[in-house]
């Protein structure tokens, strides 16, 4: 009797250790993000696009990085959305009734949603040698937008899925088309469209090996689809690369950066989906 | 009346449309690479490519074996140390917690999951590698960077967390009460319950969950780039450095058009991976979307 009692303490003991273990690593990760990054943040880190010789530790920011990954991950999401919305809608409300298509395509943007952003980037990459595209701006978006479909796909559909049946029934009983109906669901989920953009977004912004081959890098504010963009990833993973020690220092706060603005982000997204919910029927 | 019902049957096509292209994207991405593979493909085969160790781009030799086995040690050690903690705390919190841990809980899984790659590997870096060169390697090792196979093993692990917790807490939630309730009233112990019934019963969601995470797991790549050390040998400890797939392709994309076949080569290290995942991710949602029916029916 004494070990039965003995063998549940134990693991339950177990359990709290790895509970505690697994969210204490986002504890971990972003307080040594903080830690490192604090010290070398200033004003001029988001003001500033780099000085001549960034690499080498002269003056500037990461501003280029900043509004770049703002254009390559809003772009990519904007798109994402124009195609991801109809999508969504064909696989609920034009195909419903045949439960096995519709499951079919929900599997099929599964796996599309776990195929890596590499070989996401490197078949953009293939696209814009086939178009005879440079690595620019529209180049990462076109790789990004390819990674968050299946995500803004797949998220949109679970909000739809969530509509009543009944509402459905009332517009379509009252002699709506279709897509009349499609457009009460629409309004109806509004919050959970707003999600799937953070939520896409907050990939988008975060993704390096999708952009890696395909928008390239530059020092400058990107002006036009054609030129190279450089992203708040990338410059990281480049500072970081860097021998100079205040460049990494430079490194460690754009890290800081990105961390802060995908947290607001997954924070808000988290408070919208909570929101959500409660008005859920 | 006419327009509205022309609308609709539009709006109906055009959908239709996109919902077929963005679908092929996966046939697309596949033709792709092979069309771009046939070049290298053509020069040795798949045997050759997967099973030869030597890595000379230079003199056209391709093998892929020491990055196959960088990606498998590097997996293997992710997976290692994340299925038992993952399990442990999707059980915790699905099985003991209060409703309030739950509530408290839960938002840090999710936090974690938003964190981006790159992030991850600033803190390999900054945290992981040097507790293994300082703190780890001396007591097994004589001298280790830190750069190793067993860091990437670790910050893939943190990264994999949230999704084995996430689908793993899912599928407990569907096993029924009722099994629970008449193994409780039998005498047995929670944890009994849980090693009995729940965990028997909910086998065939945890392989999904390891196949799934596997596949994430293998086509990581920004992170494990930043901490592997990325030397082109098989590892034969964990204290070895490793060079996985998805780092040679990253790696090299800058001269891989200078050199003859090389970009050929990547892109045939993208198409092996693609094939992995695609096998790896297939069959984890065909399992998924069985345990989802039984649940539905």
């Amino acid at each position: 009797m004494r070990k039965r009692k003995f063998e549940e303490l134990f693991f339950r003991m177990l359990m709290i250790l790895a509970t505690i273990i697994v969210t204490g690593s986002f504890f971990l990760i972003v307080g040594t993000i903080f830690y490192k990054g604090l010290p070398f943040m200033n004003l001029d880190m988001i003001t500033k696009t780099p000085g001549g010789g960034f690499y080498i530790g002269k003056e500037g920011g990461v501003l280029n990085a900043i509004i770049g990954s703002f254009y390559v991950a809003g772009g990519a999401t904007i798109l994402g959305l124009l195609i991801s919305t109809p999508v969504a809608i064909f696989i609920n409300i034009y195909i419903d009734g045949k439960k096995f298509l519709s499951n079919t395509l929900r599997m099929v943007f599964d796996v599309l949603f776990g195929i890596p952003s590499i070989v996401y980037g490197a078949f953009g990459f293939l696209i814009m040698i086939y178009f005879g595209i440079r690595a620019s701006l529209l180049g990462g978006v076109i790789a990004v937008t390819l990674l968050v479909i299946p995500i803004l796909v797949r998220t949109l559909d679970e909000v739809i899925r969530t509509v009543p049946n009944e509402l459905r029934d009332a517009s379509l009983s009252l002699g709506a088309t279709r897509w009349e109906m499609a457009k009460v669901v629409l309004r109806q989920i509004r919050p959970g469209i707003f999600t799937a953009v953070l939520l896409s977004f907050g990939r988008a912004i975060g993704d390096v090996a999708s952009v890696l081959f395909t928008a390239g890098f530059s020092d400058n504010v990107p002006t036009s689809l054609h030129e190279p963009a450089a992203t708040l990833p990338l410059a990281i993973f480049f500072q970081l690369g860097s021998p100079v020690e205040e460049v990494q220092g430079r490194g460690y706060a754009s890290a800081l950066i990105l961390t802060i603005i995908v947290l607001v982000i997954t924070v808000l997204s988290e408070i919208l989906i909570k929101k959500f919910s409660k008005h859920k029927i | 009346m006419q327009l509205r019902l022309l609308k609709d049957k539009i709006l109906a096509k055009l959908m239709l449309v996109l919902t077929l292209a963005s679908v092929s994207v996966i046939l697309v991405i596949g033709i792709g690479l092979y069309y771009k593979s046939v070049p290298i493909l053509h020069r040795l085969s798949w045997g050759e490519l997967i099973t030869s160790s030597v890595w000379k781009p230079l003199k056209g030799l391709f093998g892929f074996y020491p990055f196959i086995m960088g990606t498998l040690w590097v997996t293997g050690i992710a997976i290692i140390i994340a299925l038992p903690l993952s399990l442990l705390t999707a059980l915790y919190i699905t099985e003991y917690a209060s409703v309030n841990i739950k509530r408290l809980l839960a938002p840090f899984v999710n936090l974690l999951s938003g964190i981006p790659p790159v992030i991850f590997g600033v803190w390999g870096v900054l945290f992981i590698i040097p507790l293994i060169q300082n703190h780890i390697a001396p007591h097994f090792v004589e001298f280790s960077t830190g750069y190793s196979v067993l860091a990437g093993g670790i910050v893939l692990a943190v990264m994999i967390f949230p999704l084995i917790v996430s689908i793993i807490s899912e599928v407990l939630r569907t096993i029924p009460q009722e099994l629970k309730d008449a193994s409780l009233s039998l005498g047995a112990t929670q944890w009994e319950t849980i090693k009995k019934v729940v965990l028997r019963k909910a086998l065939p969601g945890i392989v999904a969950a390891t196949v799934l995470a596997v596949s994430r797991a293998f086509g990581e790549t920004i992170a494990v780039l930043m901490v592997c050390g990325n030397n082109a040998a098989v590892p034969h400890s964990v204290f070895d450095p490793g060079y996985p797939l998805p780092a040679l392709i990253a790696n090299n994309y800058g001269e891989m058009l200078s050199i003859p076949l090389y970009d050929s080569a990547l892109m045939f290290a993208a198409l092996l991976l693609f094939i992995i995942i695609l096998l790896f991710n297939i069959i984890s949602r065909v399992i998924l979307t069985r345990l989802e029916r039984k649940l539905a029916s």
